[in-house]
């Protein structure tokens, strides 16, 4: 070593203190060859470290570091100068890297660095996430506590059951010291404590359902928090010192059927509210959540709709039972209903033949009294009887009718008919009484009207008879007028019949009858009246008219069954009043189109022909002979007529099944011709039926003509349905002992 | 004139025949003897009315102009001419044929003289308004009408 020109003196190279440096720098070196290898070994380790590049600069740098101090440990002694070579390269080499490393640092630095920042950030949002994790949970488990409720709430339809679990389970869920229900009572002026959690009566507890407090809750839909001291939060007696935990109250709709509408959901504009209040234990620093707000709405509505479920359920039970009541009640009065019309039936059937049967006594006793001999005023009192017992059949007969229309048991009797006949015979039933009012009466006959129609004669003629009398009973003077034709299509759609749908077919027509009169007419408002059962006008009712209302009501449900319409028109009081009628008549077929050959069916009442009866008219007067000639050539009889006894001995013949005489003719006395024929035809049924004819009525000729053997007499004159009747009786019965 | 008219005035006529009475119901029933087979009945019983009418009355003419009536004989053609006058329907004919008889029977022969007379005098009557009412009659049939039926 040379020595050097130092202020210190140079001492000699302490042992100590070399070795010291010595050991120091071998463990510097250690130290420093060691550094990179840790960290080569942990980065390793570790997946992650983007810096590698830096690293082995950085192990570099160490490591040259700690080769410049390992070979530092030759220099204490001599040493070569391959040791100062490579030292000297060795700490080039170190001071370059380490330069190296050192501007490498310095863009390093700063990245590694804000790797920090992100890590703190990623912290921070990790905390958050978990955070909100957390809350979501806490949602969730809400959710469920609600489906929970929901589920507890609807498994049951029965009011009282919902409401006491709605109560247990949130108490339940929600840890709650208490809670209860007010319901608003009948007058909608009260809250009612109805329900509690802890409490099991509540005692009937009410506020009015003014109170702001209630109010706040009231309007609006969200739970509310109120002060425990409010008139409905305190439920206990404040004992002691005990701090009342918070309180929450929340309405509960009351839902009506009504507020449902079809498609929307139901508008709050009910008014009726329950109140729901519900604290938290006292004592506790428990403080209402948010989520726990949003339950307990969530189950305020899911207890209305509930409560509405519920209160459905009993409407329709209700209504259930009510059905069934009323099912029972008319099943009862059905039956009821039908043993009332059974019985009505029997009652007529019974009566339809007891009533009938004195009734046919008196008319006919009354009558056979009638022939006999009375004085004037016993013949009066007769008339009346037989007058008020025909009026007494009738009405009987009307009734009994009229029933049996309603019953729809009545079936028109069908048959061919003599058409023109009917109107003959009813204008001749109504003249007597024209005549004694004074009224004009005129028939009209359509030339196109058939003479024989098909359909019920009898009907026809009681619904004609009906209608005319009518007009006969409310016209005080003037006249009536019968008009009857074919319908045609164009007046049979009427405007004042706008149902009246005819259609007429061809083997029909529809025979349409006007009958005019110049009455008392009827007022228009009266007009759909008529045609009702025993609904008399009383203006028209008069003292004369007897009736008892039904007989429009029997013809209109005639003309029903005939098909047709029947309707009244009148210009107003005073102006009298057309009644119109349309029937469906058959046409009968038009194979025998003469009389002669027709057959009639109808027994009685009704047209009758004798088609080629032969009978022989004795008569001098030749008026009188060819009138009865007309008469019988008109009922069908093939007549001949001889003027004097002995032409009618020379005449009469088997063929001749009724001879007409006149008693009075001169020469041969009637009575002997008779006689005479007695003895040309000794046995019974080949012999002539003999009807004598006369103008005397009394007892003598009736007698003379029973001892000569005469079958029958007869006035003169003689009107055509006494003819008919006479012939009738006479062929029925082969004698006849009346017709005077 | 349309058939409406001539109708009313047939009508009008009718019954105002039938309201003074010289016509009866009997009248009716001749027209109701009156159809298609049989379409001038009542014409032709009519004027069978009014030949033998008149015959009738001549004889009773006849009859009571002699030296010793024959009351016999009258009685019977009186009753002929009440049978015929009730078999038409004339019935103030008829009537007055019934008191005609009485004074017949009381052979009262101013009575029938006198009887004769009103006899005479109605069936006159009663020929001029029959001939107008089937003048009446023909003319609406010929105009297109149906005769009514009289009441």
């Amino acid at each position: 070593m040379e020595s050097c020109n130092c202020i210190e003196p140079q001492w000699p190279a302490d042992e100590l203190l070399m070795k010291y440096q010595y050991i120091s720098d071998f463990f510097i070196a250690l130290a420093y060859f060691s550094i990179p290898l840790e960290l080569i070994y942990f980065v390793k380790k570790s997946a992650v470290f983007p810096y590698r590049w830096v690293l082995v600069q950085f192990g570099a740098f160490i490591v040259l570091c700690g080769a410049t101090h390992l070979i530092n440990l030759w220099t204490f002694s001599m040493h070569s100068r391959t040791v100062a070579i490579v030292m000297t390269t060795a700490k080039v080499l170190t001071a370059v890297v380490s330069c190296a490393t050192a501007l490498m640092l310095v863009h390093i630095i700063p990245d590694l660095l804000s790797v920090k920042t992100r890590e703190l950030f990623l912290k921070n949002k990790a905390a958050e996430l978990d955070r909100e994790m957390g809350l979501i949970r806490t949602q969730e488990e809400t959710g469920r506590h609600v489906r929970m409720l929901t589920h507890e709430i609807r498994s049951t339809l029965d009011r009282h059951t919902i409401l006491k679990t709605t109560l247990v389970e949130l108490g339940r869920t929600l840890s709650l010291e208490e809670c209860a229900l007010w319901m608003p009572t009948r007058t909608g002026l009260e809250l009612q404590l109805s329900y509690t959690l802890r409490q099991q009566n509540p005692v009937g507890y009410t506020v009015p359902i003014q109170l702001p407090v209630i109010n706040q809750v009231f309007s609006s839909n969200r739970a509310v928090k109120i002060s425990p001291n409010c008139p409905v939060a305190r439920l206990r007696p404040l004992a002691g010192k005990y701090m009342p935990g918070e309180v929450v109250a929340v309405r509960v709709p009351l839902l009506h059927l009504s507020n449902f509408q079809i498609n929307d959901w139901p508008e709050l504009s009910t008014k009726r509210y329950a109140l729901m209040v519900l604290m938290l234990p006292s004592d506790s620093a428990r403080q209402w959540h948010v989520h726990e707000l949003e339950l307990v709405e969530v189950v305020a509505d899911q207890v209305a709709v509930a409560l509405s479920h519920a209160a459905i359920l009993e409407e329709s039970m209700r209504a259930r039972d009510l059905l069934m009541e009323q099912n029972i009640a008319l099943d009862l009065a059905r039956r009821e209903a039908e043993t009332a019309i059974r019985a009505r039936n029997d009652f007529l059937a019974v009566m339809n033949h007891e009533m009938r049967t004195p009734m046919h006594a008196i008319i006919a006793l009354s009558s056979l009294l009638q022939e006999t001999e009375l004085t004037p005023e016993q013949r009066l009192m007769v008339e009346t009887i037989l007058k008020s017992s025909n009026l007494l059949a009738t009405l009987i007969n009307d009734v009994l009718d009229l029933s049996r229309l309603e019953d729809g048991s009545l079936q028109l009797q069908i048959g061919t008919f003599n058409l023109h006949a009917v109107f003959r015979e009813v204008l001749n039933l109504i003249k007597p009484i024209a005549s004694v009012k004074k009224l004009l009466v005129a028939l009209n006959l359509s030339p196109d009207l058939p003479e024989y129609a098909v359909g019920d004669e009898k009907r026809l003629m009681q619904t004609l008879l009906n209608v005319v009398g009518n007009a006969v009973k409310f016209t005080k003077e003037g006249n009536i007028s019968i008009t009857a034709f074919v319908a045609k299509s164009e007046s049979l759609r009427d405007a004042r019949a706008p149902d009246f749908f005819p259609v007429p077919s061809e083997n029909h027509f529809y025979l349409r009858v006007q009958v005019k009169d110049s009455g008392s007419g009827i007022s228009p408002q009266d007009t759909p009246k008529l045609f009702t059962k025993f609904a008399q006008n009383q203006t028209m009712a008069t003292r004369n008219s007897g009736g008892s209302g039904l007989g429009l009501a029997i013809c209109k449900r005639f003309v029903n069954l005939m098909e047709g319409h029947i309707w009244i028109e009148s210009e107003g009081l005073g102006k009298g009043c057309t009644a119109i009628f349309i029937v469906k008549l058959g046409i009968p077929e038009h194979s025998n189109e003469s009389k002669l050959s027709f057959m009639p069916k109808l027994p009685g009442h009704g047209q009758t022909n004798f088609p080629g009866l032969k009978v022989l008219v004795m008569d001098d007067n030749s008026v009188s002979r060819s009138v009865t000639k007309g008469l019988l050539v008109h009922l069908g009889c093939d007549v001949m007529t001889v003027s004097s006894s002995e032409e009618c001995l020379r005449v009469i013949s088997q063929e001749h099944k009724v001879v007409f005489m006149d008693v009075c003719v001169p020469g041969i006395d009637g009575y002997e011709v008779a006689v005479h024929i007695h003895e040309k035809f000794t046995r019974r049924h080949e012999r002539p039926l003999i009807v004598a004819l006369t103008g005397n009525t009394d007892k003598v000729t009736k007698e003379n003509c029973m001892r000569v053997g005469m079958d029958g007499v007869i006035l003169k004159p003689i009107s055509l349905e006494k003819m008919r009747s006479v012939l009738l009786d006479l062929l029925e019965h082969r004698v006849l002992f009346e017709a005077i | 004139m349309d058939v409406a008219t001539l109708q009313k005035q047939l009508l009008d006529y009718s019954n105002s025949l039938f309201r003074e009475g010289f016509l009866d119901k009997q009248f009716n029933q001749l027209q109701q003897l009156q159809d298609e087979t049989n379409p001038d009945f009542v014409v032709e019983v009519v004027n069978l009315y009014f030949e033998d009418s008149e015959r009738l009355l001549d004889e009773l003419a006849k009859t009571l102009d002699q030296q010793n009536v024959d009351f016999q004989k009258m009685d019977a053609h009186v009753h002929q001419l009440k049978g015929s006058s009730s078999s038409v329907g004339a019935q103030r004919v008829q009537n007055v044929c019934v008191a005609f008889r009485n004074c017949c029977e009381e052979r009262n022969i101013e009575g029938c003289l006198k009887c004769l007379q009103q006899v005479k005098h109605q069936y006159f009557l009663v020929k001029n308004k029959l001939e107008t009412l089937l003048k009446l009659e023909k003319q609406l049939v010929a105009a297109g009408g149906s005769i009514p039926m009289y009441c």
